[in-house]
């Protein structure tokens, strides 16, 4: 009916559109975050939390089409010897997936692991659930209850090799939507990387189980295509003793929303997020990131840059909670932006809110222009005005893309900037 | 080498004249002085001169080996062989020193139409001139100048110089804050670069430097213009007596 139909809620508009996989032990855990869903509803312009990024792209029930993005050249993370699972618009690519079998870990897919006592059935919206206060995010809750696909990544060991998630776009419409889980026992490590553009939207939510004196690395470069837009969560918690690093990249993209909920749950634990982003007109990047500290002497650090030209805006958010008890507490965050015109925004809201006594935070934020004392310096000695605004502009992304631990990514990371920079000012 | 004729400058955000007719000739092998009191107008000329913003030029000209250097962008003046030794190094955070002095080297070969320097070469060169500096790996590898103390950023100066091979060197106040060691390294640094075919103009306000690196010609700036030319016995009567005099003598 015409009438009813304009009744429909945006909420309701969207979960029309998509279908609940039946069945199997994620059922319950689905149903639950769909219940959710309907109590919050899609994030709206006037919510507190979406006050610098508007979300109306992300919750409209039909998804922009983005164009498909060729960049000529050769895949991301080619150098390092990786476990491929490859997602196209956000369906599993089995020709061109590696075997998933590899030592230290066991990796099955969301839509194909029908055990009925799943490992991952304890942690399947979980983490998500629990990330879901004191601020919402029903996007993640969305995504808990239709995700399509996914990976659960069982980690027992310490395998040899990084597992790589890539994302393909190949589609103009595509709206994909994927769930990973990852746990990691006591004294297991692992890196996963992920790269691609993964569809027209792209909704992911990653939860990240960290037992005790086990390590997580996480290296992330969010695709090329100009018009394509994420909303991406990662939840992690975190034990004793245990290390969570995620770093991610970010260049085009019409829209990015990247959200992070960590929770410090043993003592002596560490948790680092970087994000390095370069954007070039019509972009928006949003770093949302929520940190608690509960537990006694942990530390966090993000480290957020972003590069912005030519009217791309640049958003950060970023909150370290200290729970009472929560002593010796190390957190460090700093927001930076380099806009190299007068065109663009950096819009940031750093908060710190601490219950305990004996910690030491701090945090900055700063919006700035290329430094015209080393811009001069760099010219006089013949380099030129492009070249030497590529470097500063290289050298301000360096600390974040100094929190990637392994040398190798991080150097390739720091050559695929340097060759979009060079590119851009050719 | 370098001409410099009725050089006027004034600062481009305030009505106020800094360089008020500068008249220099350098010459292909030769080692020209400037001294001058604080504020007389010594490094404004070098910065014009390589290009800096924030000055107008309001009259004269100033080539180099007969081309327009006002006309160039910084990047030109530097592949058209200037070199200005900073008095105050820029600190850079997130840029290898080595990084830098490699873009440079082969930023200016480019635009000079010659083949780059391959990183095996330049490493090579590098590591041999650094040597002499008593510039060690560490060093090299920092950010440039982040956190060296002020005669290891005037040794690195003089390592960029070393290293580019410019025709006309400025060095502005690089012996400033140099312990007597330094002084030396720094000297036989730029002993080593004079040649026929290669212009300097030493920038200073001791003799001690002059001691070492022996100037052809020194001039006294002041209050925007050279007052005064002459040979080396300048330098030491400056270093006796102070301006005092000069001053008193051309008023
Ligand atoms: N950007 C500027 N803004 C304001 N004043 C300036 C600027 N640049 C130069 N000046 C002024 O011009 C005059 C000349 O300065 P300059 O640095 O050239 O002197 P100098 O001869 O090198 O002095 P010193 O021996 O102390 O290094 C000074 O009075 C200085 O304050
Ligand atoms: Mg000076």
């Amino acid at each position: 009916m015409a009438e009813a139909k304009l009744q429909e809620t945006p909420t309701e508009a969207m979960i029309a559109r998509q279908s609940m996989p039946q069945g199997g032990w994620a059922q319950a855990a689905r149903e639950d975050a769909l219940a959710r869903l309907r109590t919050m509803g899609l994030p709206q312009r006037r919510d507190e939390y979406w006050k610098f990024t508007r979300p109306d792209t992300l919750t409209q029930a039909e998804p922009l089409p983005a164009a498909v993005f060729d960049h000529g050249d050769a895949p991301l993370f080619d150098d390092t010897e990786r476990l491929r699972i490859v997602f196209v618009d956000g369906a599993f690519d089995a020709e061109a997936s590696d075997d998933l079998s590899l030592e230290g870990v066991s990796i099955e897919r969301l839509a194909t692991a029908t055990t009925d006592l799943h490992w991952a059935r304890d942690l399947y919206g979980t983490l998500e659930k629990a990330g879901q206060s004191p601020v919402v995010r029903p996007l993640a809750a969305l995504n808990t209850a239709f995700a399509t696909d996914g990976v659960l990544i069982h980690v027992t060991g310490k395998p040899s090799k990084p597992i790589n998630l890539v994302y393909q776009h190949k589609s103009e419409t595509s709206d994909a939507m994927l769930h990973h889980v990852v746990k990691l026992d006591a004294g297991a490590e692992v890196t996963l990387l992920e790269n691609g553009p993964a569809a027209a939207r792209f909704n992911t939510v990653m939860e990240v189980d960290v037992a005790d004196t086990a390590r997580f690395h996480h290296v992330r470069a969010q695709g090329r295509d100009h018009e394509r837009r994420a909303a991406t969560h990662v939840f992690t918690r975190l034990g004793t003793e245990s290390l969570f690093k995620s770093f991610t990249v970010t260049v085009n993209g019409a829209m990015t929303r990247n959200e992070c909920v960590i929770e410090l749950t043993g003592d002596d634990a560490s948790a680092h997020v970087a994000g390095a982003c370069v954007g070039d007109g019509d972009f928006h990047h949003d770093d949302t990131v929520f940190i608690t500290h509960d537990a006694v002497n942990c530390e966090s650090r993000q480290v957020f840059k972003k590069v912005l030209r030519n009217g791309a805006t640049g958003v950060f958010q970023g909150k370290i909670l200290v729970k009472e008890g929560a002593q010796k507490t190390d957190g460090y965050q700093i927001s930076q932006s380099l806009l190299l015109d007068g065109d663009s925004q950096f819009l940031a809201k750093p908060e710190l809110e601490i219950y305990a006594d004996d910690v030491a935070c701090s945090h900055g934020s700063t919006s700035g222009a290329i430094d015209e004392e080393a811009l001069f310096y760099l010219r006089a000695r013949g380099v030129s005005h492009a070249e030497a605004t590529d470097l500063l502009t290289l050298a301000f992304l360096a600390e974040a893309v100094e929190e990637i631990e392994a040398e190798g990514l991080r150097e390739e990371i720091t050559g695929r900037l340097s060759a979009w920079l060079e590119r851009r000012s050719a | 080498m370098l001409s410099i004729k009725n050089l006027h400058v004034k600062l481009e955000e305030e009505d106020k004249q800094i360089l008020k007719g500068v008249d220099l000739e350098v010459e292909a092998g030769k080692v020209h002085a400037i001294m001058g009191p604080n504020g007389s107008g010594k490094s404004t000329l070098s910065y014009v001169l390589s290009g800096k913003d924030g000055y107008e030029v309001t009259d004269g000209s100033a080539t180099l080996e007969g081309e327009d250097l006002l006309d160039l962008e910084p990047e030109e003046r530097a592949a058209a062989g200037l070199f200005l030794a900073f008095q105050y190094p820029v600190e850079i955070p997130g840029v290898g020193n080595m990084t830098f002095l490699r873009t440079a080297v082969n930023a200016q070969r480019k635009a000079r139409g010659e083949e780059e320097m391959s990183a095996a070469d330049f490493l090579k060169v590098i590591r041999a001139k650094a040597k002499d500096l008593k510039i060690d790996a560490d060093m090299l590898k920092r950010p440039v100048n982040m956190g060296f103390s002020g005669g290891e950023k005037k040794r690195n100066e003089i390592l960029q110089m070393a290293m580019l091979e410019p025709k006309m060197c400025i060095l502005d106040e690089t012996d400033s804050g140099l312990d007597v060691d330094a002084m030396k390294l720094v000297a036989e640094g730029v002993n080593a670069l004079r040649t026929e075919g290669r212009g300097f103009l030493v920038i200073t306000h001791y003799q001690r430097l002059l001691d070492h690196i022996k100037p052809d010609v020194v001039h006294i700036m002041s209050d925007g213009r050279i007052i005064k030319t002459g040979g080396p016995e300048l330098a030491l009567e400056v270093e006796n007596n102070g301006y005092a005099d000069i001053l008193a003598e051309v008023a």
